[in-house]
């Protein structure tokens, strides 16, 4: 069963003009997908990125997300959605300041109601896994972007949510950090099989995907399937 | 279902993170709860000394007094025409329906010697009813009765303050007194009633039988004459009832035609003492009501410092949106930050209000009592404003667009 499975996706607004945001979009994403999302700013890229992050519905159109259909839902079942299947990361990181990373990270479990102790040793684990032990109780401020990009992805895995959608996530990144990033992106698809659904503007960060669909004018131009060209030898720790 | 400990942790964080703002928005609260706790604390303690002050005069109480008299064409004062006597006493308690009890009253000044000490006071003639009528028990020994009355024995009840000022610590039960060199049986001691609401000392006092005083001490005009009636009435409904039919029944007795005025005054000291009280007590409802105002001046500021609050950290809610906060994670947040807010508000006004109406009694020299009830009351509205002024700014917290709140700059 795919993961992401919409169907003549169409969003109009009308602001003045009616702006067809997105134009009769139907993209099937399969469990385990490394997919990068490209095209020039306008072009419907983002408010795809915020109906499959059910953040915002469409104005028509089926979208079903792990086989849910997510059309109608109200935003408390949108909430929970999100909650379950879904962690975000975003180009400015979106980390609560004056947050410790430990918090940050707890965060989605609070609006799950996980118990305390299980909260912290999951939070603990996580970031564990990007790499981030002893950085737990600095607040975001005391990060660098590298880390604190690390910071959301641990909380983007915390609840074990088959699907992360990350928008430009190294947009606000240098290079070297930025191709860390996207080696720990890799590494999760490839060993926890998380779908991973990126959009950036940048091709040395589409070329770690293996399938790069391109948006035009709220369209869907095309739509390859490929080898992702960088090997593991770059990989940094 | 909602995570309380979590979201209050959230709450004093955001408190925490701006000290000095949130310390000024509970000044707001600490002031109005301080205040109202202060003023209804001042306004209580007000008509609780008037309720004491008529509960030792005697409850529902009517006095009567002579009228005055003209002669030459001067008036002379009120009781300088003597008109009452025991007989209209004894009239009033049969025939007046609303009274429960009369006494009448034949008073002076008078010398009182006992041993080799003397001391000048207040002598009532009167007769047992007045121990009922001023609600006022005896400490020692037995009232006189209507037998000593009938037959003008030579007893007298003597107040704590002329025991004080003859006795001092030997027991005046059974020693004789001289009042105007007449010797008097001390039968009784009075209990200590402390002083009117005039400020007199009302133990000052010596009670003897009205035939008695009539007969040796002050001496009569006219045959049964007595200086005032005091009537008791059945109950506070009653009273102005009693009221009119004393005035039907003396006019009667006294034979004044419809159109002249009494030869005498009937005063309602309850009635009297009552509208004193209604008034503090009206007194008390404003001044709480004028506090009030400040504790919902502080309220707004809650709003005020809330609504801010939400725009600052509209990217916070975005974020906590997209990780799965539903609406009301979002509106208890703000909710209880703005509930933690007035109830700490609140408590240091609790604080602030009892010592405020101490230092008011202190300085000013007025009665206050900071009654349970007031600071219940306080507490309890000062977090009823917490969630009624912090509603709006979470409800419209919770109804940001997630998208919106994220891209917020």
């Amino acid at each position: 069963m795919a993961l992401i499975k919409t169907e003549d996706l169409y969003k109009i607004y009308e602001l003045g003009d009616v702006v067809h945001a997105l134009d009769g979009v139907s993209v099937t994403i399969e469990q385990g997908e490394f997919v990068a999302i490209m095209g020039p700013s306008g072009s419907g890229k983002s408010t795809f990125m915020n109906v499959i992050g059910c953040l915002d519905q469409p104005t028509n159109g089926q979208y079903l997300l792990d086989g849910i259909d997510v059309g109608g839902l109200n935003r408390d079942e949108l909430a929970s959605i999100r909650n379950a299947k879904i962690g975000f990361v975003f180009q400015m990181f979106n980390l609560l300041p004056r947050t410790s990373a430990l918090e940050n990270v707890e965060l989605p479990m609070l609006y799950k109601n996980v118990s305390y102790g299980e909260r912290k040793s999951r939070a603990m684990a996580a970031l564990k896994t990007l790499g981030l032990e002893g950085r737990e109780h600095h607040n975001p401020s005391q990060l660098s972007g590298g880390q604190q990009q690390r910071v959301a992805i641990a909380r983007a895995l915390v609840n074990d949510a088959p699907l992360i959608l990350a928008d430009e996530p190294t947009g606000n990144l240098d290079t070297k950090t930025s191709i860390e990033i996207m080696e720990r992106l890799v590494r999760l698809n490839q060993e926890s099989h998380i779908t991973i659904v990126l959009v950036t503007h940048e091709p040395d960060i589409a070329a770690y995907s293996r399938r790069i669909i391109r948006f035009l004018d709220g369209r869907v131009v095309s739509d390859e399937r490929r080898e992702p060209v960088e090997a593991k030898n770059t990989m940094i720790g | 279902m909602i995570n309380i400990p979590s979201t209050l942790k959230i709450s004093l964080r955001a408190l925490r993170v701006n000290k000095m703002r949130s310390a000024l928005t509970m000044l707001g609260i600490i002031i109005g709860v301080g205040a109202v706790i202060a003023m209804l604390a001042v306004g209580t303690g007000a008509s609780e000394r008037i309720s004491q002050q008529i509960a030792s005069i005697g409850s529902n109480l009517i006095i009567i007094l002579p009228g005055s008299t003209t002669s030459g064409g001067l008036r002379m004062g009120m009781g300088s025409q003597p008109t009452l006597t025991k007989d209209d006493a004894d009239a009033i308690l049969k025939e007046c329906s609303a009274v429960q009890d009369v006494a009448p009253v034949l008073n002076g000044a008078a010398q009182i010697v006992y041993g080799n000490q003397n001391w000048s006071t207040g002598v009532y003639g009167t007769t047992p009813s007045m121990l009922n009528i001023r609600d006022w028990p005896l400490s020692s020994g037995r009232p006189f009765t209507e037998q000593d009355v009938r037959s003008a024995t030579k007893v007298c009840l003597l107040g704590q303050t002329v025991v004080e000022n003859l006795f001092g610590s030997i027991d005046p039960l059974g020693q004789v007194v001289r009042i105007k060199k007449v010797p008097f049986t001390v039968i009784g001691v009075l209990d200590k009633k402390g002083q009117s609401p005039q400020g007199q000392d009302q133990d000052d006092t010596v009670y003897i039988p009205v035939t008695t005083a009539q007969k040796k001490i002050f001496g009569t005009t006219f045959p049964g004459m007595v200086r005032t009636i005091m009537v008791k009435g059945k109950s506070t409904e009653d009273l102005d009832a009693a009221e009119k039919q004393i005035n039907e029944l003396l006019r009667q007795r006294h034979h004044i035609g419809p159109k002249k005025d009494n030869d005498f005054t009937v005063r309602n000291l309850t009635q009297i003492m009552q509208v004193a009280e209604q008034s503090t007590k009206v007194m008390t409802l404003l001044l709480g009501a004028i506090a009030s105002v400040s504790l919902l001046v502080g309220g707004i500021g809650i709003m005020n410092i809330m609504l801010v609050s939400v725009t600052e950290r509209t990217r916070e809610i975005g974020i906590r949106m997209a990780v799965g906060a539903k609406t009301w994670d979002i509106r208890l947040q703000f909710i209880i930050e703005a509930l933690t807010l007035s109830l700490i508000g609140g408590i240091v006004g609790i604080i602030a209000g009892v010592t405020g109406s101490e230092i008011i009694s202190a300085f000013a020299g007025w009665s206050t009592i900071v009654s349970a009830l007031s600071i219940i009351m306080a507490f309890g509205f000062s977090g009823l404003v917490g969630i009624f002024f912090g509603f709006y700014p979470a409800y419209k917290a919770s109804l940001l667009s997630p998208i919106d709140a994220l891209r917020y700059e």
